[in-house]
C-alpha cells in the first residue's frame, strides 16, 4: 500500500512542477520559479552530499537505498542502533530517495556502479527485472529465509521460483474499519459472516445516522484494492484461487473470482451519498469526521485513523461466505530488502549479516512496532503495542494469507490486469455495469496477451 | 569596369540566428524525433532495441481493438471540450468584451482584473477547488443550489456529467483569455466609425452586429484558433481532477491524458515511448489540420480593414 498511497496522492500533488511546465497558457512564470527550485534543491543535496561524504566514505559502511524517506528517523533511532548494539564493527547508512523517483534513480546508480550494498525492494516485476538483469543478488544460501513462507516471498522470487533475491520485510493486511462508538450506539456486533454483515449494513441503513459504507469510486483503485482485492481471497479461496488464474485453471468470469464480483456489487446500496465523486481522502475525511460507520480498507490507515478520529476504533476481517469454513485474508507482500549483486567483496559478508539479522525475531518486533499496520512477512511470533494492529495481525493466524491476484505476473502485458480491475470495479459500484459484464471484461483483457488464459 | 560583387548578407544570418536556432532546438527537433520515435517499436527479444516498423504503430492505434476505441474516445472528449469552449467561452467573452469596453458600465477595470484572474491560477488549485465546491459531502454547490430547491449530484463522478462540467470548469477559468483579446480589438475601433453609424440612426445591436463585429472578425479568427490549438493540448485540468486514468470509465480521457497514460506508464503498467509518440503524432495531425483550415481557410479570406 505504501505504493498506492505515495504514487497516487502525493504524486497528485507533487506532480505540479512538471505539470506546470507543461503548460503553455499558465502566465505564471514558472519555469523561473521550478529553476529556482531545482537550484535550491541541487545546493541542498550538494550540501548533503557533504555533510554524508566523510560517513560514506569509510570504507565497509553498508550504504541502504530506499525510496522510504518517512522512516529515515526510524532506521537511524531504532532499527540501526539495535544492529549496531550486536555488531558494533559494522557501520550502516540509510540513504533514502524520493518514493517517485526511487526506481528512475536506483536504475542509473546500478547502471553506474554506484549504488548503494543493500537495496529495498519494490515488490514484483520492478525487482526482478534488476534481479534478471544482474543488479540484485540470489539469497537463496542467506541463512534465515526459511523463517518467510511462500506467500511472503512470492513477490520477490522468480517466475519458476528458482531464485529468491531480497528479504521480505513487510506487508499490509487488507480489512475492515469500523466506528465502535456507532456500533455501540446502534447495538451492534463485528460482522463474520457475510448474511451478518449485510445484516449490519441494513441496521445502520435504516437507523439513517450514519452512512453504512465509506467508499469513493473517483480515484479507482479503491474500488479494486479496498473491494474486490479485499473481500476476494475468500470466494475464490486464496492461494489456491490466485495460482490457478497464473496457471490458467481459473478465470476471473466464474466461480469465486466472478463471485467476488457478485459480492462486490451488493454493496452499492450502502455506500456513502455522492461515492461517484468521492477521492480516497475524501472517503478518509468523511470516516474520521464520524459520517460513516464502516470502512473498507486495510492494516496502513492504522496510524492516520488513530491519528485524526475521535471516536473508538475497531476492525474486522472480511466475512466468509456462506458454507466456508476456512477464512483467507489479503496479507499484500510490499517492501523487502535486496543485496547489490557488485557489492565490494570487503562488504559482502557485513551485507550478509545484515540480512540474516533481519530475518530474525528481533528485527521483525522493531519494525512491526515502530510501523504499526506494516507488519513484519516473518513467521515469527510478535506483539504489537498498539491492539488494532496486533488485530489486524492476529488474523494471520486464524485465516490462510494471499496476495492481490493482478500483482504477480498478470500486470506484465496490455491490458493491464491491475488496471482493468480498477476500472470494471469502480463501473460496476457506478451501477454501469453488472458483476457478470464486469467479470467478462477483466476476463476479455487477460485472455487478450496472457497465454494460459487465451481461449478461456 | 565590373560591378563589384554584392557581399554576403551576413547581417540577415545573424538576425535570424537565435531564434531559428532557439526554435530548431526546442521545437523542431524534438517534435522531428517524436515522429521519428512513432515510427519505431521495442523489438520481442531485447525491449531496449527498438527497430524501424514503419507505419504500424499508426495501424494499431487506428484498428486494434485495444487501442482504437481509446483513441477514438478521446478524440470525440476532445471535440466536446472544444465544442463547450466554442459554445460557452468565447461568446460570454465577447459578451463580456462588449459590456466592459461600454463607456456606460461603472468599475470596468475592477470586473476586467477579477474575471481576468482566474487565468493566471494554476491549474491544479483551480482542479483543487472545484472539487471541493462540488464535493457532494461538504462542497458548497449542493448548499447553493439547496436554496433553489435543487439538489446537487455527483457531477464529476458520473460518465455523463464529467466532461461537461470539466469543459465548464476550464471555461470558468480561462473567460479571461477572450475577453481580454476582444476587449483589446475593440477598444482599437477609430471612434469616428462607431458616432458616423450612429449619427446614420443606427441601434446599438445594429452598431455591434453591422459595424464591431465585421471589424473585429480577425481577432474572432485569432480566438478560435487559440481555443482550438489549446484544447487539443490541454491535459492539466483532466489530470488534476480524474488522474491518469481520466474517468470514471474514461469519460473524461483526452488526446493529452491518452498521451500521458501511455507515453509515460501508469501503476502497474509500464511506459511505452513508442505508442505514445504516435499517439503525440495524431495529436500534431490533428492541431496541423485544424491550424491550416484557419490559415487557408479563414485567415486569407477574411477582409481586413485599414483604418
Amino acid at each position: 500500500m505504501i505504493e498506492d498511497h505515495l504514487d497516487i496522492f502525493i504524486y497528485r500533488f507533487l506532480s505540479v512542477f512538471a505539470r506546470m511546465r507543461y503548460s503553455f497558457t499558465t502566465l505564471l512564470n514558472v519555469e523561473a520559479i521550478v529553476k529556482k527550485v531545482a537550484v535550491l534543491s541541487l545546493l541542498l543535496l550538494a550540501m548533503l552530499a557533504l555533510a554524508i561524504a566523510p560517513v560514506v566514505a569509510q570504507d565497509n559502511t553498508l550504504v541502504i537505498e530506499s525510496w522510504r524517506n518517512d522512516d529515515l528517523t526510524i532506521w537511524e533511532d531504532v532499527i540501526i542502533p539495535a544492529f549496531n548494539a550486536q555488531y558494533p564493527d559494522i557501520p550502516v547508512v540509510f540513504s533514502p530517495s524520493p518514493p517517485a523517483d526511487y526506481n528512475g534513480l536506483l536504475n542509473s546508480r546500478l547502471e553506474a556502479g554506484t549504488a548503494g550494498d543493500l537495496i529495498t525492494c519494490r515488490p514484483f516485476d520492478a525487482s526482478l527485472t534488476l534481479f534478471q538483469s544482474g543488479y540484485l543478488a540470489s539469497l537463496n544460501d542467506l541463512s534465515g529465509m526459511e523463517n518467510f513462507s511462500d506467500v511472503a516471498k512470492s513477490a520477490w522470487i522468480t517466475d519458476d521460483s528458482s531464485d529468491v533475491f531480497c528479504v521480505p520485510m513487510a506487508s499490509v493486511i487488507h480489512g475492515f474499519m469500523y466506528n465502535a462508538d456507532a456500533f455501540a450506539a446502534l447495538g451492534l456486533s463485528e460482522p463474520t459472516t457475510e448474511a451478518e454483515f449485510y445484516a449490519v449494513l441494513d441496521a445502520i441503513q435504516a437507523d439513517g445516522t450514519y452512512a453504512p459504507l465509506v467508499l469513493g469510486t473517483s480515484d479507482q483503485w479503491e474500488s479494486a484494492t479496498v473491494g474486490y482485492q479485499n473481500i476476494g481471497p475468500n470466494y475464490w479461496g486464496g492461494e489456491a484461487g490466485r495460482l490457478g488464474l497464473i496457471d490458467g485453471t481459473a478465470t476471473y468470469n466464474e466461480a469465486g473470482f466472478l463471485a467476488a464480483f457478485e459480492a462486490l456489487a451488493k454493496w452499492q446500496p450502502y455506500l456513502i451519498d455522492g461515492y461517484q465523486a468521492l477521492s480516497y481522502p475524501d472517503a478518509q475525511s468523511a470516516f474520521t469526521l464520524g459520517l460513516g460507520a464502516i470502512y473498507p480498507t486495510g492494516s496502513w490507515e492504522i496510524s492516520g485513523f488513530r491519528a485524526n478520529a475521535d471516536f473508538e476504533l475497531g476492525a474486522f476481517k472480511p466475512p466468509t461466505p456462506e458454507g466456508a469454513d476456512t477464512c483467507y485474508i489479503s496479507d499484500h507482500t510490499d517492501i523487502a530488502l535486496g543485496m547489490n549483486a557488485n557489492v565490494p567483496e570487503a562488504k559482502r559478508a557485513n551485507a550478509e549479516t545484515f540480512l540474516q539479522w533481519m530475518t530474525t525475531p528481533e528485527f521483525a518486533a522493531l519494525y512491526s512496532n515502530a510501523l504499526p499496520g506494516f507488519f513484519t512477512l516473518s513467521n515469527h511470533e510478535i506483539t504489537l503495542d498498539d491492539p488494532l494492529a496486533q488485530e489486524f495481525l492476529d488474523w494471520r493466524g486464524e485465516c490462510e494469507s494471499t496476495i492481490r491476484s493482478s500483482y504477480q505476473i498478470l500486470s506484465r502485458g496490455e491490458p493491464n490486469n491491475e488496471t482493468d480491475l480498477w476500472l470494471y470495479n469502480a463501473q460496476m459500484l457506478n451501477g454501469e455495469l453488472t458483476a457478470q459484464e464486469a467479470a467478462d471484461a477483466v476476463q476479455m483483457g487477460l485472455a487478450t496477451w496472457y497465454e494460459p488464459q487465451m481461449g478461456s | 569596369m565590373t560591378t563589384p560583387k554584392k557581399a554576403f548578407p551576413t547581417h540577415i544570418i545573424v538576425f535570424l540566428a537565435p531564434a531559428v536556432i532557439i526554435y530548431t532546438i526546442f521545437m523542431i527537433y524534438p517534435l522531428v524525433d517524436s515522429l521519428r520515435l512513432s515510427l519505431y517499436a521495442p523489438t520481442p527479444d531485447n525491449p531496449r532495441v527498438e527497430a524501424f516498423v514503419g507505419l504500424a504503430n499508426y495501424q494499431k492505434l487506428l484498428t486494434d481493438p485495444l487501442w482504437a476505441p481509446r483513441l477514438q474516445g478521446a478524440i470525440r472528449n476532445n471535440f466536446v471540450f472544444f465544442i463547450v469552449h466554442m459554445l460557452v467561452q468565447n461568446p460570454i467573452g465577447l459578451l463580456l468584451a462588449t459590456l466592459l469596453t461600454s463607456k456606460v458600465v461603472r468599475f470596468r477595470t475592477i470586473f476586467r482584473t477579477l474575471i481576468f484572474t482566474p487565468t493566471i491560477l494554476s491549474f491544479v488549485l483551480v482542479g483543487f477547488i472545484w472539487q471541493i465546491i462540488l464535493n457532494p459531502l461538504w462542497g458548497i454547490a449542493g448548499d447553493i443550489l439547496g436554496l433553489v430547491g435543487l439538489d446537487a449530484e455527483p457531477w464529476l463522478g458520473l460518465e455523463s456529467a464529467a466532461l461537461p462540467v470539466m469543459s465548464l470548469i476550464s471555461v470558468w477559468q480561462f473567460i479571461g483569455i477572450p475577453m481580454m483579446l476582444f476587449s483589446a480589438a475593440l477598444l482599437n475601433l477609430p471612434d469616428e466609425i462607431i458616432e458616423a453609424a450612429r449619427v446614420d440612426g443606427a441601434t446599438a445591436w445594429g452598431v455591434f452586429w453591422r459595424v464591431k463585429f465585421p471589424l473585429i472578425l480577425p481577432t474572432v479568427g485569432i480566438v478560435g484558433v487559440l481555443t482550438f490549438v489549446g484544447n487539443f493540448n490541454a491535459f492539466d485540468l483532466v489530470y488534476t481532477i480524474a488522474g491518469g486514468l481520466a474517468g470514471p470509465n474514461f469519460s473524461t480521457d483526452l488526446l493529452g491524458t491518452f498521451f500521458y497514460r501511455t507515453f509515460f506508464g501508469f501503476q502497474l503498467q509500464a511506459g511505452n515511448p513508442t505508442m505514445g509518440a504516435t499517439i503525440a503524432g495524431v495529436m500534431f495531425l490533428i492541431i496541423l489540420a485544424g491550424v491550416v483550415i484557419y490559415l487557408f481557410g479563414w485567415q486569407r479570406r477574411i477582409a481586413r480593414v485599414e483604418y
